[in-house]
């Protein structure tokens, strides 16, 4: 069933990527890793639906966050972050998924594995900890393209090196910041053996991003001795028109 | 009962020209897929006629290549409701392709790489209606709109032209393919909207 | 096993879909594929959804676990790629 939500604020993360606020009267509530589908319907009846991760913690208030990156060929994505403004109402449906999501009561160490904006529901997860006074073992590796990429870095940096609650690890693929260890490149077995928690201690992990790099990085952990069933993923990718 | 977004209109372009019932034109060339493209070398590929039991006609890259093509304009409709206009290709009729086969049988299974089916009436290829293409718009067809090869019968919807093609089944009586098994219509005229199997 | 291309997604991404006809999350839902025997979380289903139907293939064999349809106000749900949908039974 479709919902009907009223958008209260919106936030520019970075040059193409935002964060749109929405007010849903009967927003039953949802889980960190949950998603929406939202629907936009033309004048003339023609309809378009993406979906979108959930980006807020869980709360109280009937409030959600998605945060949409332009993509340049979209159809949906431009005017969700150009166009839509403040008063407008979206439809939506969800939340959706059941699988790759965290609740406080998980007690165990928790890895977590970003490929650009996959980092929208561990960012979900991340902040669900917090709302709730978590204090299980949060591990972020996240992956982008340059330093402009990153999303939520602000917030980010807060929990890590100011709070030390959540240790986040960066893999920079096209240019890294100046004096960077590491030279651009993608997630490898060597960085997955240094950032992310060993296999022995069984973490429950979540890979999220693009098809090829959730399987890239879901086959690193695999390899490196965590078992398939603690491995939850979720694959992003064009829902609209391919070309 | 959807709530109209202001100032939503889509990937939908200008000029309208004549379109089907309930299509959109697009400029974009949309890819959809019900699997993973197959990677079918040429030097493995195939194209057979069958009628159930036996092959009667067999084509590899090389003999295929070597008949007389054709170069063709046509308009493209998707049961999705997008259309694309004016699409150039080259192909082989299936009229060259049928020439001289002898045959009871109305209606033909078409058979993909990968197991994709589609089922059309043997009238419906014939007589300048159908191509095994290979070329658009000047290229080579890529893998991803169903090269090397695939079937171009643009007079019904786009789901019965089927990509990565590598055969024909033929058949006395219709039986529905992928699509048509699942609630799509069995002939799938776009001008007269036939696309679900409740459509009249 | 991986696919030659990764131009799918995975059942987090239909379920939206499938929610109209599951009333419970399918996500979690376990399944064996008819082919291969292999089972899986359908989150973990390979799924290409762009076409005129949602296409859910086992991740190991690329066979079809379930493809669905939107008809209008009908569905068209084929099953016959997995033995067996397994969900957690919930009270009415």
């Amino acid at each position: 069933m479709w919902r009907v939500g009223e958008v209260v604020a919106v936030r520019d993360e970075t040059a193409t990527a935002r964060t749109i606020t929405l007010e849903i009267p009967d927003w039953p509530g949802h889980v960190a890793g949950q998603h929406v589908d939202v629907r936009l319907t033309a004048s003339d009846g023609y309809s378009a639906v993406r979906s979108y991760s959930i980006a807020s913690a869980p709360n109280s208030k009937r409030r959600v966050e998605i945060t949409v990156e332009r993509l340049p060929e979209g159809e949906v994505s431009p005017y969700l972050t150009r166009e839509l403004a403040v008063g407008d109402r979206l439809e939506l449906r969800g939340p959706i998924g059941g699988w790759f999501v965290w609740r406080p009561e998980q007690t165990e160490p928790i890895q977590l594995i970003a490929g650009g904006s996959g980092i929208v529901p561990l960012m979900a997860m991340i902040r669900s900890r917090a709302a709730a006074g978590g204090t299980a073992p949060f591990r972020l590796l996240y992956s982008v393209r340059e330093p402009e990429s990153v999303w939520y870095r602000d917030e980010l940096h807060t929990l890590s090196d100011r709070d030390h609650s959540v240790s986040v690890s960066y893999a920079y693929t096209r240019a890294t910041p100046k004096g960077w260890p590491r030279p651009p490149g993608r997630i490898d077995a060597a960085l997955i053996a240094s950032t992310t928690w060993p296999s022995k201690l069984t973490p429950t992990c979540y890979v999220c991003g693009p098809t090829s790099f959730v399987e890239s990085a879901a086959g690193l952990l695999s390899a490196s001795g965590n078992s398939s069933d603690k491995i939850r993923t979720e694959r992003f990718g064009p829902t609209g028109d391919r070309r | 009962m959807a709530i109209i977004s202001r100032g939503f209109s889509g990937r939908r372009s200008a000029e309208a020209g004549k379109l089907p019932p309930g299509q959109y034109l697009t400029a974009t060339f949309p890819v959809l897929s019900a699997g993973p493209t197959p990677h079918v070398s040429l030097d493995r590929w195939e194209f057979t006629i069958d009628d159930g039991k036996d092959v009667l006609r067999r084509w590899d890259w090389k003999s295929f290549r070597s008949l007389p093509t054709e170069t063709f304009t046509v308009d493209l409709h998707c049961v999705t409701r997008w259309s694309k206009l004016g699409t150039r290709w080259e192909g082989v009729s299936l009229d060259t392709m049928f020439a001289d086969l002898k045959t009871d049988a109305s209606y033909a299974l078409v058979r993909s790489y990968g197991d994709y089916t589609t089922n059309v009436p043997l009238k419906d290829l014939m007589n300048h209606h159908a191509w095994i293409a290979f070329r658009f718009e000047g290229e080579d067809l890529a893998p991803e709109h169903g090269g090397p090869a695939r079937l171009l019968v643009p007079h019904l919807y786009l789901w019965k032209s089927a990509k990565w093609v590598r055969g024909i089944t033929l058949m006395l009586q219709d039986r529905p393919g992928f699509w048509e098994s699942l609630g799509y219509h069995s002939y799938g005229d776009p001008w007269r909207e036939q696309r679900y199997s409740s459509d009249p | 096993m991986s696919s030659q291309n990764d131009d799918y997604l995975d059942g987090n991404a239909a379920a939206g879909e499938l929610s109209k006809i599951f009333a419970i999350d399918v996500t979690a839902a376990e399944g064996r594929c008819a082919h291969c025997g292999a089972t899986g979380r359908f989150a973990e289903a390979h799924l290409y959804m762009q076409g005129p139907g949602v296409v859910a293939r086992c991740a190991v064999c690329e066979q079809i676990l379930l493809r669905f349809v939107t008809v209008r106000q009908r569905v068209f749900l084929d099953v016959r790629g997995m033995t067996y949908f397994s969900f957690k039974a919930t009270e009415p």
